[in-house]
């Protein structure tokens, strides 16, 4: 490629692929996806930042999955359960969608071997995977399917011919030292949310790369407000599993109890203390048959205890709450169609990078509705790809293209040292009194900060002499740009609504219950979705 | 963080070099892989459930490097303990296959709740 960014290192030879269509992000929705579009007769090539079947927040875990009978009333009562939560801003026709479509893909894990324990009937129970092991099972069906698979091959950049349609994309393999390039028909975008390199586990890898490819090319974002998730877990420690925190019991230093804290509703009363001091659990709640069953169910939330010698039950241990940013919150790509095609022609996206407000509206998508919303949207994505990839015919292959990459990549202003950004970035997103509770005061001087370094990230990045550099600089440019979506729609939604808190605003506007879309790079505008519930009409709020 | 490449137990298949999501590890040429980019390491025990010689430690602090010391990581069955718990190796039943406790857990979570 003519206009292919610089890095200065020595590299290796290029490596350049054709193929009908490219998947980037090897977590679940990229496994579906890929193995979706193989499975109809496209030529696939999946490009995964670290090692498909290890990477991403689900190969380290456990999810559950919002699996339910195909009974009517048992459907209703699934879909019901969240609406509230949610802000009423999910899709009714998208939650049966999806409930239908993870149904009869479980089914086929089923079928390629996941062990899926029996009940006393001796039927399967199919409502949750263990993480290591779904994951392998998705890298061997894929490899079967006849994916191509680049591991530790982060994307940099999309491909678009010139008339702007996407065509492929470009990045590093970072273990030989190799630019890569993939000439294709369509991109699907699985490249997980934005935790902000916050370690909550297995996060570090989900920068938000995929929403800045998405809007270079055009694409739009939405619901990025419901960006505040986080998570309990051991202070020390990695492992963010809130659930068994129903066991526990919060205090003090001085062992005092915490009045009101807890792990669903009293985890604002946590983070409020947590900002002046330290805050200690003990899961004393459980009972002897308790505690067996939950050593069974999660063998990783042990892990860190086990290693650190502290026994959960009987120790208090301090607890901090990690960021878990649009991993666990719902805002992402915005869908176009139920292809899960995006606003770019040729992109379509899936997974976390997507918007998952469509069957969780604001409330967090965490374990089940995230997991059913990969498998569902993943085959979608995959399948709507390979369709507009074949219908393109030779014309996908003999397009001339350019890199749509920008900020980190082709430099256009002074240089900047990436860990100066990232520690910028973490400084606006990381804090429960900027981020959980949110203020027009605080979020207004957040995206001024914000604004500043994404002004920084149109230079060189300081590490641009090596391989890893410039892998950190662009993933520092897509958190700024993720944090600037997030904090300007959360600017606009002057109410409380799902995860979206604002201490000014407490309570939940009836005339506020639309989605939210947003986008641009330089200039990031927000406005109503259109096509959501009881849109008025649209306006539209631009932030410099 | 990873804090534990065993001289004596690693096979040299540099499984751990491929499968590490953050890219942590560097392959050696006749030799075990060394931990070359420790501070990317994102405490994931990835590596640990993957290595078939069971030579690999990960410390649960995810923010500082603490010492360890292979003969009493040893004596208390840590090596190796995650890939035991998921039930990968040889002559093991995946513990995915073993139990449901998704309505017990449930309906205790309800019951602690109200």
């Amino acid at each position: 490629m003519s206009d292919a960014f610089s890095i200065s290192t020595q590299q290796n030879e290029p490596l350049e692929l054709t193929a009908d269509v490219l998947v980037i992000g090897g977590g679940p929705a990229g496994t579906w996806a890929a193995w979706s579009a193989a499975s109809k007769g496209a030529r696939v090539v999946l490009a995964d930042k670290g090692y498909c079947g290890a990477s991403g927040a689900t190969a380290p875990s456990g999810v559950g999955v919002w699996y339910v009978q195909p009974d009517p009333e048992e459907r209703a009562k699934a879909k019901a359960s969240r609406e509230a939560l949610g802000g009423f801003l999910a899709d009714h026709s998208w939650m049966d969608r999806v409930l239908d479509q993870t149904y009869e893909n479980v089914a086929h894990l089923a079928q390629w071997g996941y062990p899926f324990p029996t009940n006393e009937r001796g039927e399967q129970v199919r409502r949750g995977m263990q993480g290591p092991e779904y994951m392998k099972i998705m890298r061997k069906v894929v490899k079967q399917a006849g994916v191509k698979i680049l591991d530790h091959s982060p994307a940099l950049e999309l491909l678009l011919d010139f008339d702007g349609v996407v065509a492929g994309a470009a990045g590093v393999q970072r273990q030989e030292n190799r630019p890569w390039s993939v000439k294709a028909g369509a991109v699907v975008i699985a490249t997980g949310g934005c935790a902000f390199l916050s370690k909550a586990l297995g996060t570090n890898v989900l920068t938000g790369d995929g929403g800045l490819m998405a809007a270079e090319a055009g694409g739009e974002m939405s619901g990025m407000e419901f960006s505040n998730a986080y998570s309990l877990a051991p202070a020390f420690s990695s492992v963010t599993k809130s659930a068994y925190y129903s066991w526990a019991s919060f205090t003090y230093e001085d062992g005092r109890v915490i009045e009101g804290a807890g792990s669903q509703r009293g985890r604002s009363i946590i983070a409020k203390t947590l900002l002046t001091q330290p805050v200690f659990c003990q899961l004393d709640k459980a009972d002897d048959e308790t505690q067996v069953w939950m050593r069974k169910g999660q063998p990783n939330f042990f892990l860190p205890f086990d290693r650190a010698g502290i026994n959960p039950f009987t120790d208090r241990f301090p607890v901090t709450m990690r960021l878990e940013g649009t991993v666990r919150g719902t805002g992402g790509i915005r869908i176009a169609d139920t292809t899960c095609a995006t606003t770019a022609p040729g992109l379509y996206a899936a997974g976390d990078a997507a918007t998952r407000e469509l069957i969780c509206g604001g409330f967090t998508g965490g374990g089940s509705h995230n997991a059913a919303w990969a498998i569902s949207s993943g085959y979608w994505a995959g399948g709507g790809a390979a369709a507009y990839a074949l219908s393109l015919g030779e014309k996908a292959h003999n397009r001339r293209l350019r890199g749509a990459g920008r900020a980190a990549l082709r430099p256009a202003g002074a240089g900047f040292d990436t860990a100066e950004i990232v520690r910028g970035v973490q400084s606006e997103v990381t804090p429960y009194d900027k981020n959980l509770f949110r203020t027009e005061a605080g979020l207004r001087s957040s995206l001024v900060e914000l604004n500043g370094l994404w002004r920084a990230v149109q230079g060189r990045p300081e590490s641009a002499s090596t391989t890893e550099g410039v892998i950190q600089a662009r993933q520092a440019a897509a958190m700024v740009a993720t944090a600037r979506w997030m904090y300007a729609s959360a600017h606009v939604r002057t109410e409380t609504r799902g995860m979206h808190k604002r201490v000014d605003h407490p309570a939940q506007s009836p005339e506020q219950q639309y989605r939210l879309l947003s986008g641009g790079l330089d200039t990031v505008w927000v406005k109503p979705d259109p096509t959501s519930v009881a849109a008025p009409a649209p306006k539209e709020t631009v932030s410099r | 963080m990873i804090e534990l490449v065993s001289q004596s137990r690693c096979i040299e298949c540099n499984l751990c070099v491929k499968v590490c999501p953050t890219n942590v590890f560097d392959e050696v040429d006749g030799g075990a892989p060394v931990i070359a980019r420790q501070s990317a390491c994102q405490t994931c025990f990835m590596c640990e459930v993957y290595c078939p010689a069971d030579a690999l430690y990960v410390a649960p602090e995810a923010e500082a490097s603490v010492a360890v010391d292979e003969d009493r990581l040893i004596d208390l069955g840590l090596l190796g303990s995650y890939r035991e718990a998921v039930g990968w190796g040889p002559g093991r039943t995946p513990g995915a296959a073993k139990v449901d406790a998704t309505d017990y857990m449930q309906e205790k979570i309800r019951k602690v709740l109200h």
